[in-house]
Protein backbone atom coordinates (compact mmCIF):
# COMPACT_ATOMS: atom_id res chain seq x y z
CA UNK A 1 0.00 0.00 0.00
CA UNK A 2 1.67 2.94 -1.52
CA UNK A 3 1.06 5.91 1.62
CA UNK A 4 2.00 9.17 -0.54
CA UNK A 5 -1.04 11.00 -1.72
CA UNK A 6 -0.84 13.93 -3.88
CA UNK A 7 -1.98 17.40 -2.11
CA UNK A 8 -4.88 17.75 -3.47
CA UNK A 9 -5.34 21.45 -5.09
CA UNK A 10 -8.45 21.64 -2.51
CA UNK A 11 -6.56 21.39 0.88
CA UNK A 12 -7.70 23.20 3.77
CA UNK A 13 -11.07 24.42 1.72
CA UNK A 14 -12.84 20.96 3.67
CA UNK A 15 -16.61 21.54 4.49
CA UNK A 16 -18.41 20.65 7.11
CA UNK A 17 -22.08 18.99 7.20
CA UNK A 18 -25.01 20.63 9.20
CA UNK A 19 -27.75 18.53 9.34
CA UNK A 20 -31.02 19.95 10.72
CA UNK A 21 -34.13 19.00 11.82
CA UNK A 22 -34.28 16.25 8.78
CA UNK A 23 -37.69 14.23 8.46
CA UNK A 24 -37.36 12.03 5.30
CA UNK A 25 -40.82 10.21 4.44
CA UNK A 26 -41.27 7.36 2.14
CA UNK A 27 -44.86 7.64 0.65
CA UNK A 28 -46.28 6.48 4.43
CA UNK A 29 -43.07 5.53 6.72
CA UNK A 30 -41.16 7.92 7.99
CA UNK A 31 -37.72 6.74 7.37
CA UNK A 32 -35.94 9.59 9.41
CA UNK A 33 -37.96 11.88 12.82
CA UNK A 34 -35.92 15.15 13.32
CA UNK A 35 -32.09 14.14 13.03
CA UNK A 36 -30.25 16.67 13.68
CA UNK A 37 -25.57 16.38 13.18
CA UNK A 38 -22.67 18.48 13.29
CA UNK A 39 -19.69 16.82 11.20
CA UNK A 40 -17.16 19.41 11.87
CA UNK A 41 -14.57 19.72 8.80
CA UNK A 42 -11.71 17.82 8.73
CA UNK A 43 -13.26 14.88 10.99
CA UNK A 44 -13.99 11.31 10.60
CA UNK A 45 -17.29 11.41 11.53
CA UNK A 46 -18.98 6.94 11.84
CA UNK A 47 -22.49 6.77 11.65
CA UNK A 48 -23.36 3.54 13.42
CA UNK A 49 -26.75 1.47 13.77
CA UNK A 50 -29.23 -1.38 13.38
CA UNK A 51 -29.66 -2.27 9.71
CA UNK A 52 -32.70 -0.42 8.33
CA UNK A 53 -32.60 2.53 10.54
CA UNK A 54 -32.14 4.87 7.97
CA UNK A 55 -28.44 5.49 7.59
CA UNK A 56 -28.06 5.08 4.08
CA UNK A 57 -30.91 8.02 3.73
CA UNK A 58 -29.26 10.51 5.53
CA UNK A 59 -25.79 9.91 3.63
CA UNK A 60 -28.02 10.43 0.30
CA UNK A 61 -29.04 13.27 2.23
CA UNK A 62 -25.54 14.75 2.25
CA UNK A 63 -25.14 13.87 -1.22
CA UNK A 64 -27.99 15.65 -2.50
CA UNK A 65 -29.55 12.37 -3.84
CA UNK A 66 -32.93 12.96 -1.84
CA UNK A 67 -34.78 15.85 -1.04
CA UNK A 68 -36.03 16.46 2.95
CA UNK A 69 -39.46 16.32 3.60
CA UNK A 70 -38.55 18.60 6.11
CA UNK A 71 -35.45 20.11 7.82
CA UNK A 72 -32.18 20.56 5.78
CA UNK A 73 -28.65 19.71 5.00
CA UNK A 74 -25.82 21.61 4.39
CA UNK A 75 -22.60 20.90 3.13
CA UNK A 76 -20.19 24.22 4.59
CA UNK A 77 -22.54 27.15 3.97
CA UNK A 78 -24.63 25.26 0.53
CA UNK A 79 -27.62 23.45 0.84
CA UNK A 80 -27.05 20.05 -0.19
CA UNK A 81 -30.46 19.47 -2.43
CA UNK A 82 -29.52 21.87 -4.47
CA UNK A 83 -27.75 20.64 -7.92
CA UNK A 84 -25.56 24.16 -7.59
CA UNK A 85 -23.78 22.63 -4.68
CA UNK A 86 -21.92 20.29 -6.81
CA UNK A 87 -20.16 22.74 -8.58
CA UNK A 88 -19.03 24.46 -5.65
CA UNK A 89 -17.63 21.32 -3.13
CA UNK A 90 -16.19 18.33 -4.18
CA UNK A 91 -18.24 15.49 -3.08
CA UNK A 92 -18.15 12.00 -3.58
CA UNK A 93 -19.50 9.07 -2.41
CA UNK A 94 -18.63 5.66 -2.01
CA UNK A 95 -22.02 3.18 -2.54
CA UNK A 96 -22.05 0.01 -0.65
CA UNK A 97 -22.51 -2.23 -3.13
CA UNK A 98 -19.83 0.28 -5.09
CA UNK A 99 -22.38 1.16 -7.93
CA UNK A 100 -19.35 0.93 -10.61
CA UNK A 101 -20.07 1.56 -14.27
CA UNK A 102 -20.30 -1.97 -15.35
CA UNK A 103 -19.84 -1.28 -19.03
CA UNK A 104 -16.61 0.72 -18.32
CA UNK A 105 -13.37 -0.94 -17.35
CA UNK A 106 -11.77 -0.15 -13.82
CA UNK A 107 -9.27 2.44 -15.73
CA UNK A 108 -12.41 3.86 -17.62
CA UNK A 109 -14.38 3.52 -14.54
CA UNK A 110 -11.63 6.39 -12.86
CA UNK A 111 -11.13 8.01 -15.76
CA UNK A 112 -15.04 9.06 -16.36
CA UNK A 113 -15.16 12.18 -14.30
CA UNK A 114 -11.49 13.80 -14.91
CA UNK A 115 -12.94 13.24 -18.74
CA UNK A 116 -16.53 14.45 -18.63
CA UNK A 117 -15.02 17.64 -16.64
CA UNK A 118 -12.03 18.35 -19.39
CA UNK A 119 -10.17 18.74 -16.18
CA UNK A 120 -6.71 17.54 -18.29
CA UNK A 121 -5.74 15.59 -21.41
CA UNK A 122 -5.29 12.14 -21.72
CA UNK A 123 -1.81 12.05 -20.53
CA UNK A 124 -2.93 13.84 -17.31
CA UNK A 125 -5.68 11.65 -16.53
CA UNK A 126 -3.77 8.52 -17.14
CA UNK A 127 -1.59 10.02 -13.74
CA UNK A 128 -4.11 10.54 -12.12
CA UNK A 129 -5.88 7.68 -12.06
CA UNK A 130 -3.01 5.31 -12.03
CA UNK A 131 -2.13 7.18 -9.04
CA UNK A 132 -5.13 6.56 -7.23
CA UNK A 133 -4.93 2.94 -8.36
CA UNK A 134 -1.58 2.87 -7.13
CA UNK A 135 -2.80 3.96 -3.50
CA UNK A 136 -5.27 1.35 -3.39
CA UNK A 137 -2.73 -1.35 -4.70
CA UNK A 138 -4.93 -1.80 -7.87
CA UNK A 139 -2.86 -1.18 -10.97
CA UNK A 140 -3.12 -4.79 -11.52
CA UNK A 141 -6.69 -4.40 -12.30
CA UNK A 142 -6.72 -2.07 -14.35
CA UNK A 143 -8.26 -3.47 -17.58
CA UNK A 144 -10.32 -5.54 -15.83
CA UNK A 145 -14.02 -5.01 -15.88
CA UNK A 146 -16.51 -4.37 -12.58
CA UNK A 147 -18.00 -8.13 -13.13
CA UNK A 148 -14.49 -10.07 -12.85
CA UNK A 149 -13.59 -8.05 -9.59
CA UNK A 150 -14.19 -9.74 -5.87
CA UNK A 151 -16.03 -7.76 -3.55
CA UNK A 152 -13.24 -6.53 -1.41
CA UNK A 153 -12.20 -5.12 -5.10
CA UNK A 154 -14.90 -3.47 -5.77
CA UNK A 155 -15.75 -1.72 -2.88
CA UNK A 156 -11.40 -0.64 -3.11
CA UNK A 157 -12.39 0.54 -7.17
CA UNK A 158 -14.97 2.74 -5.66
CA UNK A 159 -12.98 4.12 -3.56
CA UNK A 160 -10.25 5.26 -6.26
CA UNK A 161 -12.93 6.52 -7.98
CA UNK A 162 -13.81 8.74 -5.34
CA UNK A 163 -10.36 10.00 -5.06
CA UNK A 164 -10.26 10.99 -8.36
CA UNK A 165 -12.60 13.12 -8.16
CA UNK A 166 -9.80 14.91 -5.01
CA UNK A 167 -12.68 15.45 -2.76
CA UNK A 168 -13.41 17.47 0.06
CA UNK A 169 -16.03 15.77 1.16
CA UNK A 170 -15.80 12.23 0.94
CA UNK A 171 -19.14 9.81 2.08
CA UNK A 172 -18.83 6.03 3.01
CA UNK A 173 -21.44 3.92 2.90
CA UNK A 174 -20.45 0.75 4.89
CA UNK A 175 -16.78 0.45 3.42
CA UNK A 176 -16.27 -2.28 5.63
CA UNK A 177 -18.92 -4.73 4.87
CA UNK A 178 -18.72 -8.31 3.48
CA UNK A 179 -14.95 -8.36 3.54
CA UNK A 180 -12.39 -10.19 5.03
CA UNK A 181 -11.10 -9.01 8.62
CA UNK A 182 -7.58 -8.13 6.99
CA UNK A 183 -9.04 -6.20 3.93
CA UNK A 184 -11.28 -4.87 6.60
CA UNK A 185 -8.45 -3.36 8.65
CA UNK A 186 -6.87 -2.03 5.30
CA UNK A 187 -9.84 -0.16 4.20
CA UNK A 188 -9.63 1.25 7.54
CA UNK A 189 -6.25 2.22 7.48
CA UNK A 190 -7.24 3.86 4.13
CA UNK A 191 -9.75 5.92 5.37
CA UNK A 192 -7.67 7.21 8.29
CA UNK A 193 -4.41 7.42 5.74
CA UNK A 194 -6.54 10.02 3.53
CA UNK A 195 -7.92 12.48 5.92
CA UNK A 196 -4.68 12.32 7.65
CA UNK A 197 -3.19 13.60 3.87
CA UNK A 198 -5.30 15.70 2.47
CA UNK A 199 -7.77 16.67 5.73
CA UNK A 200 -11.09 15.41 3.58
CA UNK A 201 -14.40 15.71 5.71
CA UNK A 202 -14.87 11.89 5.75
CA UNK A 203 -18.50 10.72 7.16
CA UNK A 204 -18.41 6.62 7.60
CA UNK A 205 -21.74 4.74 8.12
CA UNK A 206 -20.89 1.39 9.45
CA UNK A 207 -21.72 -1.78 11.58
CA UNK A 208 -17.97 -2.42 11.99
CA UNK A 209 -16.83 -1.71 15.58
CA UNK A 210 -13.46 -1.99 15.27
CA UNK A 211 -13.03 0.89 12.33
CA UNK A 212 -15.32 3.31 14.35
CA UNK A 213 -13.54 3.19 17.72
CA UNK A 214 -9.82 3.08 15.42
CA UNK A 215 -10.45 6.05 13.71
CA UNK A 216 -13.79 7.60 14.27
CA UNK A 217 -13.46 11.19 16.10
CA UNK A 218 -17.00 11.09 16.93
CA UNK A 219 -19.58 8.59 16.15
CA UNK A 220 -23.57 8.88 15.92
CA UNK A 221 -25.87 6.10 16.84
CA UNK A 222 -28.75 6.34 14.66
CA UNK A 223 -31.86 4.16 16.18
CA UNK A 224 -34.96 3.35 14.56
CA UNK A 225 -34.97 7.01 12.65
CA UNK A 226 -33.66 9.34 15.48
CA UNK A 227 -30.36 9.66 16.40
CA UNK A 228 -29.62 7.80 20.10
CA UNK A 229 -26.72 9.48 21.00
CA UNK A 230 -23.26 11.49 19.93
CA UNK A 231 -19.61 11.28 21.61
CA UNK A 232 -16.13 9.99 20.73
CA UNK A 233 -15.24 6.56 20.43
CA UNK A 234 -13.93 7.08 24.42
CA UNK A 235 -17.27 8.04 25.66
CA UNK A 236 -18.71 4.77 24.15
CA UNK A 237 -15.93 2.45 25.45
CA UNK A 238 -18.58 1.70 28.21
CA UNK A 239 -22.23 3.28 26.95
CA UNK A 240 -24.68 4.91 29.70
CA UNK A 241 -27.21 3.86 27.26
CA UNK A 242 -28.23 0.21 27.47
CA UNK A 243 -29.31 0.15 23.74
CA UNK A 244 -26.47 1.61 22.59
CA UNK A 245 -24.26 -0.95 24.69
CA UNK A 246 -26.49 -4.12 23.30
CA UNK A 247 -25.86 -2.58 19.98
CA UNK A 248 -22.58 -2.88 20.29
CA UNK A 249 -21.58 -5.84 22.68
CA UNK A 250 -24.85 -7.95 22.11
CA UNK A 251 -24.14 -11.14 24.61
CA UNK A 252 -25.32 -13.98 22.38
CA UNK A 253 -27.91 -16.09 25.13
CA UNK A 254 -28.44 -19.33 24.13
CA UNK A 255 -30.58 -19.84 26.90
CA UNK A 256 -33.39 -16.81 26.37
CA UNK A 257 -32.96 -16.37 22.67
CA UNK A 258 -33.39 -13.04 21.08
CA UNK A 259 -34.85 -14.28 18.03
CA UNK A 260 -37.98 -15.29 19.74
CA UNK A 261 -38.55 -11.77 21.26
CA UNK A 262 -38.08 -9.69 17.99
CA UNK A 263 -42.03 -11.25 16.76
CA UNK A 264 -43.56 -7.24 17.45
CA UNK A 265 -40.63 -5.29 16.83
CA UNK A 266 -40.23 -3.99 12.94
CA UNK A 267 -36.79 -5.59 12.46
CA UNK B 1 -58.92 9.67 -12.15
CA UNK B 2 -55.57 8.30 -10.52
CA UNK B 3 -54.52 6.80 -13.63
CA UNK B 4 -54.90 9.97 -15.48
CA UNK B 5 -52.89 12.23 -13.32
CA UNK B 6 -50.01 9.33 -13.44
CA UNK B 7 -50.65 9.58 -17.54
CA UNK B 8 -50.14 13.04 -17.30
CA UNK B 9 -47.70 13.16 -14.72
CA UNK B 10 -45.01 10.95 -16.99
CA UNK B 11 -45.83 12.74 -20.04
CA UNK B 12 -44.88 15.71 -18.12
CA UNK B 13 -41.74 13.96 -16.93
CA UNK B 14 -41.06 12.49 -20.56
CA UNK B 15 -40.61 16.43 -22.19
CA UNK B 16 -38.74 17.58 -19.50
CA UNK B 17 -36.31 14.69 -19.82
CA UNK B 18 -36.70 16.14 -23.87
CA UNK B 19 -35.99 19.70 -22.34
CA UNK B 20 -33.10 18.52 -20.00
CA UNK B 21 -31.54 16.84 -22.62
CA UNK B 22 -31.14 19.35 -25.05
CA UNK B 23 -29.78 21.29 -22.62
CA UNK B 24 -26.02 19.87 -23.49
CA UNK B 25 -27.08 19.55 -27.03
CA UNK B 26 -23.19 21.48 -27.30
CA UNK B 27 -21.87 18.79 -25.76
CA UNK B 28 -22.72 16.63 -28.93
CA UNK B 29 -19.32 17.32 -30.55
CA UNK B 30 -17.21 16.35 -28.37
CA UNK B 31 -19.34 13.36 -27.40
CA UNK B 32 -18.56 11.97 -30.87
CA UNK B 33 -17.29 8.43 -29.79
CA UNK B 34 -20.80 7.82 -27.97
CA UNK B 35 -22.42 8.77 -30.87
CA UNK B 36 -20.64 6.83 -32.95
CA UNK B 37 -21.14 3.49 -30.93
CA UNK B 38 -25.06 4.48 -30.89
CA UNK B 39 -25.39 4.94 -34.27
CA UNK B 40 -23.65 1.23 -34.90
CA UNK B 41 -26.15 -0.39 -32.31
CA UNK B 42 -29.44 1.44 -33.17
CA UNK B 43 -28.51 1.98 -37.37
CA UNK B 44 -26.07 -1.25 -38.19
CA UNK B 45 -27.20 -4.29 -36.04
CA UNK B 46 -30.78 -3.70 -37.23
CA UNK B 47 -29.78 -4.13 -40.82
CA UNK B 48 -30.26 -7.50 -41.28
CA UNK B 49 -33.48 -7.59 -40.10
CA UNK B 50 -34.87 -4.73 -41.41
CA UNK B 51 -33.55 -5.67 -44.82
CA UNK B 52 -35.14 -9.45 -44.13
CA UNK B 53 -38.72 -8.53 -43.07
CA UNK B 54 -38.95 -5.05 -45.20
CA UNK B 55 -38.63 -7.37 -48.33
CA UNK B 56 -40.60 -10.46 -46.35
CA UNK B 57 -43.38 -7.66 -46.48
CA UNK B 58 -43.24 -6.27 -50.13
CA UNK B 59 -43.46 -9.71 -51.10
CA UNK B 60 -46.70 -10.43 -49.10
CA UNK B 61 -48.10 -7.01 -50.32
CA UNK B 62 -47.67 -8.07 -54.17
CA UNK B 63 -49.02 -11.05 -53.43
CA UNK B 64 -52.13 -10.04 -51.57
CA UNK B 65 -52.71 -7.42 -54.37
CA UNK B 66 -52.16 -9.52 -57.12
CA UNK B 67 -54.81 -11.23 -55.71
CA UNK B 68 -56.95 -8.66 -55.29
CA UNK B 69 -56.53 -7.25 -58.16
CA UNK B 70 -57.08 -9.35 -60.52
CA UNK B 71 -61.23 -9.12 -60.03
CA UNK B 72 -61.48 -5.64 -61.59
CA UNK B 73 -58.10 -6.23 -64.19
CA UNK B 74 -56.00 -3.41 -62.37
CA UNK B 75 -53.04 -5.91 -61.64
CA UNK B 76 -50.54 -3.59 -63.87
CA UNK B 77 -50.69 -1.28 -60.72
CA UNK B 78 -49.42 -3.38 -58.18
CA UNK B 79 -46.11 -1.47 -58.02
CA UNK B 80 -47.70 1.70 -57.34
CA UNK B 81 -49.97 -0.04 -54.66
CA UNK B 82 -46.60 -1.55 -53.13
CA UNK B 83 -44.63 1.22 -53.50
CA UNK B 84 -47.02 3.71 -52.07
CA UNK B 85 -48.09 1.61 -49.39
CA UNK B 86 -44.35 1.04 -48.40
CA UNK B 87 -43.20 4.08 -48.39
CA UNK B 88 -45.73 5.88 -46.74
CA UNK B 89 -46.80 3.05 -44.14
CA UNK B 90 -45.45 -0.03 -43.28
CA UNK B 91 -41.49 0.86 -44.05
CA UNK B 92 -42.20 3.80 -41.04
CA UNK B 93 -43.98 1.37 -39.09
CA UNK B 94 -42.28 -1.52 -39.66
CA UNK B 95 -39.11 -0.19 -39.02
CA UNK B 96 -40.51 1.88 -35.83
CA UNK B 97 -41.84 -1.39 -34.42
CA UNK B 98 -38.79 -3.06 -35.21
CA UNK B 99 -36.60 -0.74 -32.90
CA UNK B 100 -38.84 -0.82 -30.49
CA UNK B 101 -38.33 -4.37 -30.26
CA UNK B 102 -34.89 -4.33 -29.86
CA UNK B 103 -33.23 -1.01 -29.97
CA UNK B 104 -36.06 0.43 -27.21
CA UNK B 105 -35.96 -2.69 -25.13
CA UNK B 106 -32.12 -2.53 -25.26
CA UNK B 107 -32.35 0.90 -24.32
CA UNK B 108 -34.58 0.68 -21.31
CA UNK B 109 -32.94 -2.62 -19.93
CA UNK B 110 -29.35 -0.84 -19.74
CA UNK B 111 -30.48 2.46 -18.16
CA UNK B 112 -33.08 0.79 -15.43
CA UNK B 113 -29.81 -1.49 -14.59
CA UNK B 114 -27.71 1.39 -14.30
CA UNK B 115 -30.57 2.93 -12.41
CA UNK B 116 -31.10 -0.18 -10.01
CA UNK B 117 -27.36 -0.87 -9.38
CA UNK B 118 -27.03 2.85 -8.70
CA UNK B 119 -24.59 3.88 -11.61
CA UNK B 120 -26.92 6.78 -12.34
CA UNK B 121 -26.42 8.14 -8.64
CA UNK B 122 -23.33 7.77 -8.84
CA UNK B 123 -23.45 9.76 -12.03
CA UNK B 124 -25.28 12.30 -10.44
CA UNK B 125 -22.73 12.92 -7.24
CA UNK B 126 -20.21 13.33 -9.88
CA UNK B 127 -21.80 16.24 -11.40
CA UNK B 128 -22.62 13.87 -14.56
CA UNK B 129 -26.02 14.77 -16.05
CA UNK B 130 -27.29 11.05 -17.12
CA UNK B 131 -29.34 13.14 -19.80
CA UNK B 132 -26.05 14.36 -21.74
CA UNK B 133 -24.08 11.23 -21.11
CA UNK B 134 -26.81 8.81 -21.73
CA UNK B 135 -29.91 9.97 -23.14
CA UNK B 136 -28.26 12.57 -25.91
CA UNK B 137 -26.02 10.49 -27.98
CA UNK B 138 -28.86 8.56 -28.37
CA UNK B 139 -31.75 10.83 -29.22
CA UNK B 140 -28.79 12.36 -31.96
CA UNK B 141 -28.29 8.67 -33.39
CA UNK B 142 -31.74 7.79 -33.82
CA UNK B 143 -32.58 11.33 -35.73
CA UNK B 144 -29.62 10.15 -37.98
CA UNK B 145 -30.56 6.08 -38.39
CA UNK B 146 -34.40 6.52 -38.89
CA UNK B 147 -34.19 7.72 -42.08
CA UNK B 148 -31.57 5.50 -43.33
CA UNK B 149 -33.17 2.71 -42.09
CA UNK B 150 -36.94 3.29 -43.68
CA UNK B 151 -35.11 4.30 -47.08
CA UNK B 152 -33.50 0.88 -46.86
CA UNK B 153 -36.99 -0.89 -45.71
CA UNK B 154 -38.77 0.99 -48.65
CA UNK B 155 -36.32 -0.32 -51.10
CA UNK B 156 -36.12 -4.23 -49.94
CA UNK B 157 -39.92 -3.90 -49.91
CA UNK B 158 -40.18 -2.55 -53.37
CA UNK B 159 -37.63 -5.16 -55.00
CA UNK B 160 -39.94 -7.97 -53.12
CA UNK B 161 -42.74 -7.05 -54.75
CA UNK B 162 -40.94 -6.82 -57.89
CA UNK B 163 -39.84 -10.14 -58.00
CA UNK B 164 -43.01 -11.91 -56.56
CA UNK B 165 -44.83 -10.12 -59.01
CA UNK B 166 -43.17 -11.01 -62.07
CA UNK B 167 -42.36 -14.77 -60.70
CA UNK B 168 -45.87 -15.81 -59.58
CA UNK B 169 -47.34 -17.34 -62.19
CA UNK B 170 -51.30 -15.85 -61.17
CA UNK B 171 -49.84 -12.36 -61.26
CA UNK B 172 -46.99 -12.05 -63.86
CA UNK B 173 -46.34 -8.29 -63.61
CA UNK B 174 -42.81 -8.02 -65.17
CA UNK B 175 -39.59 -6.04 -63.29
CA UNK B 176 -40.04 -3.46 -65.97
CA UNK B 177 -43.74 -2.53 -65.65
CA UNK B 178 -43.85 -3.14 -61.66
CA UNK B 179 -41.06 -0.37 -61.43
CA UNK B 180 -42.92 2.06 -63.82
CA UNK B 181 -46.52 1.89 -62.50
CA UNK B 182 -44.16 2.69 -59.25
CA UNK B 183 -42.64 5.35 -60.55
CA UNK B 184 -45.82 7.16 -62.45
CA UNK B 185 -47.61 7.67 -59.21
CA UNK B 186 -45.00 8.24 -56.46
CA UNK B 187 -44.38 12.07 -55.34
CA UNK B 188 -41.13 12.58 -53.66
CA UNK B 189 -44.00 13.69 -51.20
CA UNK B 190 -44.96 10.30 -50.29
CA UNK B 191 -41.39 9.42 -49.50
CA UNK B 192 -40.53 12.33 -47.70
CA UNK B 193 -43.87 11.99 -45.34
CA UNK B 194 -42.69 8.32 -44.69
CA UNK B 195 -39.22 9.96 -43.62
CA UNK B 196 -40.95 12.34 -41.18
CA UNK B 197 -43.18 9.58 -39.85
CA UNK B 198 -40.42 7.30 -39.04
CA UNK B 199 -38.15 9.84 -37.89
CA UNK B 200 -41.17 11.07 -35.29
CA UNK B 201 -41.62 7.20 -34.34
CA UNK B 202 -38.24 6.78 -33.74
CA UNK B 203 -37.65 9.86 -31.89
CA UNK B 204 -40.36 9.22 -29.11
CA UNK B 205 -39.57 5.37 -29.02
CA UNK B 206 -35.85 6.40 -27.87
CA UNK B 207 -37.05 9.09 -25.82
CA UNK B 208 -39.96 7.15 -23.66
CA UNK B 209 -37.39 4.33 -23.50
CA UNK B 210 -35.20 6.39 -21.87
CA UNK B 211 -37.29 7.55 -19.58
CA UNK B 212 -39.16 4.48 -18.58
CA UNK B 213 -35.40 3.20 -17.55
CA UNK B 214 -33.87 6.51 -15.76
CA UNK B 215 -37.29 6.24 -13.75
CA UNK B 216 -37.36 2.70 -12.56
CA UNK B 217 -37.72 1.88 -8.96
CA UNK B 218 -36.70 -0.66 -6.58
CA UNK B 219 -34.86 -3.53 -7.29
CA UNK B 220 -33.89 -5.77 -10.57
CA UNK B 221 -37.29 -7.12 -11.07
CA UNK B 222 -38.52 -3.92 -11.95
CA UNK B 223 -35.73 -4.41 -14.88
CA UNK B 224 -38.04 -6.64 -16.39
CA UNK B 225 -41.39 -5.21 -15.67
CA UNK B 226 -39.56 -1.64 -16.80
CA UNK B 227 -38.76 -3.13 -20.10
CA UNK B 228 -42.28 -4.35 -20.89
CA UNK B 229 -43.41 -0.81 -20.18
CA UNK B 230 -41.45 0.63 -23.00
CA UNK B 231 -42.35 -1.91 -25.31
CA UNK B 232 -46.20 -1.96 -24.80
CA UNK B 233 -45.93 2.15 -24.51
CA UNK B 234 -43.63 2.02 -27.41
CA UNK B 235 -46.14 0.17 -29.98
CA UNK B 236 -49.49 2.07 -28.56
CA UNK B 237 -47.45 5.44 -29.26
CA UNK B 238 -46.27 3.81 -32.62
CA UNK B 239 -49.78 3.23 -33.68
CA UNK B 240 -51.91 6.19 -32.00
CA UNK B 241 -49.03 9.17 -33.53
CA UNK B 242 -49.42 6.96 -36.66
CA UNK B 243 -52.76 7.91 -37.21
CA UNK B 244 -52.03 11.79 -36.30
CA UNK B 245 -49.32 12.54 -38.03
CA UNK B 246 -50.42 10.54 -41.12
CA UNK B 247 -53.65 12.78 -41.31
CA UNK B 248 -51.53 15.79 -40.52
CA UNK B 249 -49.15 15.17 -43.34
CA UNK B 250 -52.11 14.01 -45.57
CA UNK B 251 -53.45 17.83 -45.46
CA UNK B 252 -50.46 19.52 -45.20
N1 LIG C 1 -36.26 4.98 -1.84
C1 LIG C 1 -36.89 4.42 -0.79
N2 LIG C 1 -38.22 4.21 -0.83
C2 LIG C 1 -38.87 3.65 0.21
N3 LIG C 1 -38.29 3.28 1.35
C3 LIG C 1 -36.97 3.44 1.47
C4 LIG C 1 -36.19 4.03 0.41
N4 LIG C 1 -34.90 4.10 0.80
C5 LIG C 1 -34.87 3.57 2.05
N5 LIG C 1 -36.11 3.19 2.45
C6 LIG C 1 -36.44 2.60 3.76
O1 LIG C 1 -35.84 3.38 4.75
C7 LIG C 1 -35.39 2.59 5.82
C8 LIG C 1 -33.94 2.91 6.12
O2 LIG C 1 -33.16 2.50 5.03
P1 LIG C 1 -31.58 2.63 5.01
O3 LIG C 1 -31.20 4.05 5.25
O4 LIG C 1 -31.12 2.03 3.73
O5 LIG C 1 -31.13 1.73 6.21
P2 LIG C 1 -29.64 1.45 6.72
O6 LIG C 1 -29.57 2.10 8.04
O7 LIG C 1 -29.53 -0.03 6.81
O8 LIG C 1 -28.70 2.04 5.71
C9 LIG C 1 -35.61 1.15 5.41
O9 LIG C 1 -36.74 0.68 6.09
C10 LIG C 1 -35.87 1.22 3.94
O10 LIG C 1 -36.79 0.24 3.57
MG1 LIG D 1 -27.45 1.10 4.38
Amino acid sequence: MSSSFTASPFVGKTFGVTVAHLTKTFGRTTVLKDVSLEVRPGEIFCIMGPSGSGKTVILKHMAGLETATSGEVKIGEFDAADPETRNKVHLALVFQAGALFNSLSVYDNLALYPREHRLCNEAGIRDRVMHALSILSLEKAAHKFPSDLSGGMKKRVAIARALVMEPQLLLYDEPTSELDPVMSATLTEIIATLREQTAVTSVVVTHDRDLAFAIADRIAFVMDGRIRGVGTPAEFKSPADPVIANFLNPVIDLKNPRFQQLENSHE
Amino acid sequence: MNFLTAIIGHIGGTLLLLVDTLKHLPTLPRQRARFIEQCYLIGYTSLPIVTILSFFIGSVLALQSGYSMENFGAKQFIGTLVGLTMARELGPVMVAILIAGRVGSAITAELASMKVYQEIDALTTMNIPPERMLVLPRLAAIIVMMPVLAIIANLCGWYGGALVSQYTATIAVDSEAYFSALKAYMKPKDIMDGLVKAEVFGFVIILVCCYIGLNTRGGPREIGASVTKAVVTSLILILVLDYFVTKALLFS
